[in-house]
């Protein structure tokens, strides 16, 4: 405030800090180094009794002006971040953690490598043990980036096996990576964690060496474990792993029915949707329209034809066997009230004729059905299907026509 | 003397005595292990020691440095800031006679009392001052570090000494020496009486020998230009000598970490007078600059008013008897006068007069700049009549400005020097690597800042704001006539205004609670707030401080009306 007279060091630093706050805000990289040369100096006070002291505070705003500055280079960059490693053992390794985040983003695998190593090798007394969850990670880190160097030699290996010619070197350099990534992203997914990129990696690599048992029952912690977070895409990882060992419709539902639970409008529903209307068990089928109803909820799958698509088989399938007509009815109802504004106003009528044609007719078909045929959009979308003299608008009307259903109204 | 052993090397009895305390043969010079523990103090008082090695008094402990005391150490910061302030344009009186006086005279009184050693060091300490304070210029300095033991820092002393890392805490100050021979000695708790000298205390001593002399500088403008940087008071030990070595509690009491503040070392100056037995002090009349008269002049100008009110203010001044010599002038350990703070005391009597001219109630003020405007577009010869809301307007924007400047300032304040300190020896080396981390970091982030402006120090003003006259875009109101808001009764010229609003119906005692009345923004109209504010930013001191002055003239004004307790309307409370 302007009138803070009784200025001193501290508050003078709690002023600077604010104005570099702002300045970081608004991406003015030269006014917060400005203040920042200012704020420097708090190192040489102790603030051993703050939450965030000034070393931390140097580190983080330092290494975002030096990353987002246009003048700044990596050299400089780099240069900061040793000294920010010498500032404050016990933030050690996250420091060399986030030098290695940075690295990598410039594209500096070997650098970042290099430092992962370096920061493995790091010993410093009771604090080794402290920072045992960063160790982990760093171990982590460099296991996915031999996993990639085994990546690349695969390939490698792959092309010249099309050529005709077997590399033993190559092969064997492979494997050494292999070992190497195993060892350390088999200990960090142990630790309850969201490991998807550590997850995937490993998988891929016992793929291919064929140990599909131990893949499956990685898969299989990752996803089912209840002291790991939940996770939606350790379900979508494990229903793609299925998927590829070719399993049976059973374990491949059941491994996207809990998908469907925490990400109702998850891609897959599609696919989810599709088997489930397959199966012979009425729960499954009945489960399915719920599924299919769920994804069109979202805003994002307003233009989906193919999800339209799904609705419109699974609906038009139910009319015309006459039978769990309360299906639909138990659906509508918690639907009816928001579901015509939401998707079949004039409005988006015109809209999805315009911009696709297929999209408007399951459209028009579902909402035909559940609203009937003197609903707007059933209405516009038929009648300019049928001026176009399309055939299959024909047959929706006819086919809305006939089986007209009152009650849902 | 008493030593009489024949030396080992040339066989003869001719002993001397080494810096260290030790016996040296004076013919062959051979120096032998045997100290003397000198416990007698005529010893080192009378008898004149010979030593090997004149200039340098190398102490094993202190490494190149040498003993200091530490009123040494404000002997010589008071040094430095009369010199400072004499090149600021203050007579060179100030520093070789009045300040110098004034602080024999406190060493005096304070170094009877308090000290430990015997009576012949008191004429030692003040033999010092009198060689201009260079402390190498006395070769023959006996070790008093025998007489003095070293664990002298009993009690427990608090040190959050901020400059050490978390390694200081209070088990570490008993073992760390400090620098100076007393330093730990000085913060013991039982100095009170004796008024312990600290860093806002020089300002005191300074400010008081400028009031003696009378000279053209108010304690706000002393504080402006300390911050400022004109006059050295933060890492003001950069100009101690080399060999002066700080370490350990005489941080604390060197390195300040905080601006001063005004009360304080107003107050402190006061006690200081009573301690030093001052007589009055020389009259303030109204030729000086510190006469509210004058005062009232400078600040008018500077707040972009009208001369004419300069009439107003005198005329305040006159009727509540604030410009009586007696009144203004310091008489220490005189209780029933009221201790003056001129500058405040100016600045109160404007806000005084722009609420008898102008009411400032959020009404009346804009009315009146209503009919100003009016009349000067459609009557352009005469002269402008002052218009507030054009004042306001122009004043404000020049405000915020600078405010906003001086709050960036603030915010950019480099506190630490290139000379570190280290609190104790063991964590030297880690302060070291720190100050050197951060030079590093400022070089990197200093290329990174764009154009940088070298931080130079402005140059010292009297003036914060001006305004000049030949400014064509009217921004300048010092010849604006209050024509449009006075009338003329009886003879006399009066304001339009009939009403008076006052800021507080009963004064609190201030002996109490420290305040005459307790300021709240949201108690009072804006405008009020406002030119509280912009004096606020000119003497850089609280609103309140200005507020309760205005009390107290408020109340002087209308002394005899507040008694009838008449109608008029009291505070003015949204």
């Amino acid at each position: 405030s302007s009138y803070e007279h009784k200025l001193n060091f501290k508050k003078s630093k709690e002023a600077c800090l604010s104005y570099i706050q702002d300045a970081l805000l608004q991406k003015q990289w030269k006014r917060a180094s400005e203040f920042l040369t200012c704020y420097v100096e708090s190192l040489e006070k102790d603030y051993s009794r703050e939450h965030i002291g000034p070393s931390e505070m140097i580190w983080r705003i330092g290494t975002e002006v030096l990353w987002h500055h246009s003048q700044s280079s990596m050299k400089e960059f780099n240069c900061f971040m040793e000294q920010m490693k010498t500032l404050g053992v016990k933030r050690y390794l996250k420091v060399c953690l986030e030098h290695v985040f940075h690295l990598l983003c410039n594209g500096q695998i070997d650098e970042a490598y290099q430092n992962l190593s370096l920061a493995e090798s790091w010993r410093f007394g009771e604090q080794t043990a402290i920072q045992d969850k960063e160790m982990k990670l760093i171990q982590a880190y460099r296991g996915l980036l031999d996993y990639y160097s085994w990546s690349k030699q695969k390939n490698i290996l792959l092309e010249h096996g099309e050529d005709g010619f077997s590399d033993l070197a190559v092969e064997q350099e492979m494997h050494g990576y292999f070992r190497k990534a195993a060892v350390n992203l088999k200990e960090i997914i142990k630790i309850p964690g969201v490991w998807d990129v550590f997850v995937k990696c490993y998988v891929d690599l016992l793929e291919f060496y064929g140990d599909h048992n131990e893949a499956r029952q990685v898969l299989n912690e990752y996803a089912y474990n209840s002291k790991f977070p939940a996770n939606p895409n350790a379900h979508v990882y494990l229903y793609q792993f299925l998927k590829r060992q070719g399993e049976s419709k059973k374990s491949l539902i059941s491994a996207l029915k809990i998908l469907h639970d925490i990400v109702p409008s998850h891609e897959l529903m599609i696919d989810f949707n599709t088997m489930l209307q397959k199966s012979k068990k009425r729960k499954k089928r009945r489960l399915g329209l719920e599924v299919i109803f769920a994804a069109l909820d979202y805003a994002g799958w307003k233009a989906n034809a193919k999800a339209w698509s799904c609705l419109a088989r699974q609906v038009k399938q139910i009319l015309i066997s006459e039978k769990h007509l309360d299906w639909i009815k138990q659906e509508w109802n918690s639907r009816k009230d928001w579901w015509p504004a939401f998707h079949f106003s004039r409005y988006l009528a015109k809209r999805n004729w315009q911009e696709n044609k297929s999209l408007s007719y399951e459209k028009a078909l579902v909402a035909g059905i559940l609203l009937g045929k003197d609903c707007k959009y059933f209405k516009y979308v038929s009648h300019q299907g049928c001026k176009a003299q399309l055939k299959r608008f024909r047959m929706l009307k006819k086919f809305v026509n006939r089986h007209n259903p009152v009650y849902l109204r | 003397r008493d030593f009489n052993e024949r030396c080992a090397q040339c066989s003869e009895v001719n002993w001397g005595l080494t810096d260290g305390g030790r016996f040296y043969c004076r013919s062959c010079h051979n120096v032998t292990e045997r100290t003397r523990e000198v416990v007698n103090t005529d010893f080192i008082t009378n008898s004149r020691v010979q030593t090997i090695s004149k200039g340098l008094r190398k102490q094993e402990k202190n490494d190149g440095g040498c003993e200091w005391y530490i009123c040494e150490g404000f002997q010589l910061v008071l040094k430095k800031q009369a010199e400072a302030l004499e090149a600021l344009g203050v007579c060179p009186q100030m520093k070789d006679e009045i300040l110098c006086n004034f602080w024999r005279c406190y060493l005096q009184k304070s170094k009877q009392a308090y000290c430990k050693r015997p009576a012949g060091e008191t004429v030692k300490a003040l033999s010092v001052c009198e060689s201009s304070t260079d402390v190498d210029s006395d070769p023959e300095r006996p070790s008093l570090l025998h007489l003095l033991s070293l664990s002298e820092s009993e009690g427990d002393l608090q040190t959050d000494c901020s400059f050490a890392s978390s390694v200081s805490k209070v088990s570490e100050s008993t073992s760390v020496r400090s620098g100076s021979v007393d330093g730990s000695l000085y913060l013991m708790k039982n100095q009170k009486e004796k008024l312990r000298m600290t860093m806002p205390m020089t300002l005191s001593f300074c400010y008081m020998a400028l009031l003696w002399l009378r000279e053209p500088i108010t304690l706000s403008e002393l504080l402006r230009f300390v911050v400022e940087g004109h006059i050295p008071y933060l890492n003001v030990f950069q100009h101690f000598p080399e060999k002066m070595k700080l370490c350990g509690l005489d941080l604390k009491i060197f390195c300040v970490e905080s601006w001063p503040v005004y009360e304080e070392v107003f107050n402190k100056m006061h006690e200081l007078a009573v301690f030093l037995d001052l007589p009055r002090f020389p009259d303030i009349t109204d030729s000086c600059f510190l006469h509210p008269d004058m005062l009232c002049m400078k600040y008018l100008m500077e707040a972009n008013l009208p001369d004419e009110l300069h009439n107003w203010t005198c005329r305040v001044v006159k009727k509540i008897g604030i410009g009586e010599v007696d009144f203004l002038t310091l008489t220490p350990g005189n209780k029933s006068t009221r201790k003056v703070k001129y500058d405040v005391l100016a600045a109160a009597v404007i806000v005084v007069v722009l609420k008898l001219l102008f009411l400032l109630d959020d009404h009346y003020e804009w009315l009146l700049s209503e009919y100003a405007e009016e009349r000067n577009k459609n009557n352009t010869e005469g002269g402008p009549y002052f218009d507030f809301k054009k004042w306001y307007e122009v004043v404000k924007q020049s405000l915020d400005v600078e405010q906003k400047k001086l709050d960036e300032e603030r915010a950019k304040y480099l506190w630490r020097c290139e000379k570190p300190l280290f609190y104790s020896v063991k964590n030297k080396s880690k302060v070291l690597k720190r100050r050197q981390m951060v030079v590093n970091l400022q070089n990197q982030f200093g290329k990174l800042s764009g154009s940088v402006k070298c931080a130079e120090k402005p140059n010292p003003s009297s003036f914060q704001l001006s305004w000049s006259e030949e400014n064509t875009d009217g921004s300048c109101f010092h010849g604006h006539s209050l024509k449009g808001i006075l009338q003329e009764k009886c003879g006399l010229l009066t304001a339009m205004n009939p009403d008076y609003w006052l800021c507080t119906v009963k004064l609190c005692n201030e002996k109490l609670c420290g305040h005459l009345a307790h300021y709240r923004e949201v108690e009072f109209p804006q405008s009020y707030h406002f030119v509280l504010g912009l004096f606020s930013f000119l003497l850089r001191i609280q609103p309140s401080y200005i507020h309760d002055e205005v009390c107290m003239i408020e109340h002087k004004l209308f002394n005899k009306k507040l008694c009838k307790k008449l109608k008029y309307n009291t505070v003015l409370r949204k």
